[in-house]
């Protein structure tokens, strides 16, 4: 969890990524961020993320990420 | 048949009345029947084309959805027994079986619109380049003829197979349910591009009389009629002139066009998308909207997320998204953050977003100028992603200007003139003229013919020029109105027997200063062409 949220830090500092649960409703995340979020998170997990996770849902909050993260790991 | 002419307008007449009278279980049918003969009437050879997506859409998004199902019950009855390895190794030669049967449908589809969209091109651009290269005798161009509406109900139809391969959607399990989503006749020429998961909540559902929502729609029929032709084909008068002799009309004219044009395709496509919405909700059908007051974005990225919005998601989410989590934009992606570090990341982004572009371009037209617009969009985009961190720079030492409303004006004004400076290209519909035309602002601005009367040589007079800007303005005051809530619901609101009201002054203002042509016919939408 926490090479996901220095992943997260990273895209945007200002942005308390423990707490915040509306990273694509506020737009906080564009569709830039989360295509890089998920090249990012397939060299550092050796995960690949199929086109359909990329749901509003997967990406709100970082919980949502490293959820979304583990279950694409277990297969 | 375009919706601005008296032959829509006898179809729809006689559809709608017998929508209320026939048994409701059988109004879907109804709604196929009507789309069939709609889209016959463009010529029945066109029912060929799109009788051949209907069916291989609906055929390989059932095998791809019972695949799916017989795959995942095998699944979970063996997943206890399997390692961790073996089952994403089983996942991932299941779901290449699926993949076969979409990427067969994709080819078959996409296949038939690019033959009939683009093989002239092509062969313009061979010949083009074997006469540079001093070759021989060129190959012939090829006769064809585009079906009606072909570039909006192919990517509706492979965005819901695609959607059925990611397990969003479920296969339609009746071949004239899925036939009336992909032909449904008041989106089926110029949009907006439906997800099944949308349309279908209303589409098939049976529709009580509703004197409300039926008062709404005509309402919104008659809004959307009144913008194309009191403004987009008034409008469209003069531009044809300035267009047809670029030489004489330069300099401040080429500002008169970008501004012009803005103002014309904003009235013609969204009237065009009023009347598609407010069809569809005087028979119950509840279409997605496909724009939000495009014209007060602050910068083109937000601009491109108000403006033809299903377009725009569908590119998103079927191109822009699949291609940039592909192996290959990974493996850039590796191979640039390694190199180049920090911006290194966004090489591949960047890459992508060129693609696409380049691609949505090629879905309006088969022509360069479409083309350029493309990647000059894309460009446009890139260049202010990049930018940012001079922007956080530059408000970190002005902190005040940010959100303050004379700089959200400059913003807005900033992205309406560089968009519309773009779309040109559509106009002159020639990359260098349109370069040449765009430089000779700075060359030969010559202001004065902005009032010596030189635009009343333009086809039309004083009266149809203050009839535009009152339609024009009209226009904008319901934007301004309707940022929280469209100014026709809230009126609706507090009475709702004003739409009706609404709708009688609509008639009246649209047969007095209507443009028509033979028959009372418009000209036809311009995004129909594509």
């Amino acid at each position: 969890m926490e090479e996901l949220l220095s992943i997260l830090r990273e895209l945007h500092p200002e942005v308390d990524f423990e707490t915040c649960d509306t990273l694509i409703d506020d737009k906080i995340l564009d569709s830039i961020d989360i295509v890089t979020l998920v090249a990012e998170i397939g060299s550092e997990f050796d995960v690949e993320v199929p086109a359909e996770e990329l749901t509003p849902e997967n990406f709100n909050s970082a919980k949502a990420l490293w959820e979304m993260v583990r279950r694409l790991d277990e297969g | 048949m375009s919706f601005a002419s008296t032959q829509f307008l006898a179809f729809f007449g006689v559809l709608f009345l017998l929508y209320y009278t026939v048994p409701r279980r059988w109004q879907w049918k109804l709604l196929l029947a009507g789309s069939l003969f709609f889209y016959w009437f463009a010529g029945w050879w066109c029912l060929i084309y799109i009788g051949v997506t209907t069916v291989t859409t609906w055929l390989a998004a059932r095998r791809i959805d019972a695949l799916a199902r017989e795959q995942d019950a095998w699944f979970q009855e063996h997943k206890a027994e399997l390692s961790r390895e073996e089952r994403k190794a089983r996942k991932a030669k299941d779901r290449s079986i699926r993949f076969r049967w979409l990427l067969g449908c994709l080819l078959v589809n996409f296949g038939i619109l690019a033959v009939v969209k683009y093989t002239n091109f092509v062969i313009g651009n061979l010949n083009a380049a074997a006469a540079a290269l001093g070759g021989g005798q060129p190959l012939p161009t090829l006769s064809l003829v585009l079906p009606m509406g072909i570039s909006f109900y192919t990517f509706q139809a492979m965005g819901y197979l695609i959607d059925v391969y990611w397990g969003k959607s479920p296969a339609e399990e009746s071949l004239g349910r899925f036939a009336l989503f992909v032909t449904f006749f008041p989106q089926l020429i110029q949009g907006p591009i439906s997800r099944f998961g949308d349309l279908s909540r209303t589409l098939y559902s049976e529709h009580p009389w509703d004197s409300r929502q039926i008062a709404m729609g005509v309402e919104r029929v008659l809004w959307g009629l009144a913008k194309k032709l009191i403004v987009a084909d008034r409008l469209a008068i003069p531009l044809r002139a300035l267009v047809a002799d670029p030489e004489q009309y330069n300099g401040v004219y080429v500002l008169a066009v970008i501004f012009l044009y803005a103002v014309q395709l904003y009235a013609d496509f969204t009237g065009g998308i009023d009347i598609t919405i407010g069809a569809a909700q005087m028979l119950g059908v509840q279409v997605t909207e496909n724009f939000q007051r495009p014209f007060f974005s602050k910068n083109a990225a937000e601009y491109w997320r108000r403006w033809h919005i299903t377009m725009g998601t569908w590119f998103r989410d079927y191109l822009f998204y699949p291609m940039s989590v592909s192996k290959p934009i990974l493996k850039l992606h590796q191979k640039c953050r390694n190199r180049f570090g920090r911006f290194g990341k966004r090489i591949s982004v960047h890459t992508c977003s060129i693609i696409l572009w380049f691609v949505t371009g090629l879905w309006h037209g088969a022509s360069w100028n479409f083309i350029v617009w493309g990647l000059l969009n894309g460009l446009v985009i890139i260049i202010s992603q990049e930018l940012e961190p001079l922007y956080d720079k530059f408000h970190a030492r002005f902190p005040r200007l940010k959100g303050s409303r004379g700089w959200d004006a400059v913003q807005v004004l900033r992205t309406f003139w560089l968009m519309g400076a773009i779309r040109v290209l559509d106009v002159y519909r020639d990359v260098p003229l349109t370069f040449r035309q765009l430089g000779t602002v700075f060359t030969a601005f010559r202001p004065q013919v902005l009032w010596d009367g030189s635009f009343l040589e333009l086809g039309i007079g004083m009266g149809d020029w203050l009839v535009a800007a009152a339609g024009a303005g009209t226009m904008l005051a319901c934007s301004l109105l309707g940022r929280r809530e469209p100014v026709r619901e809230r009126l609706s609101r507090h009475s709702p027997h004003l739409a009706w009201g609404g709708c009688v002054v609509l008639i009246w203002l649209t047969l007095i200063f209507g443009v028509y042509g033979i028959g009372f016919d418009a000209t036809q939408f311009i995004y129909n062409q594509f």
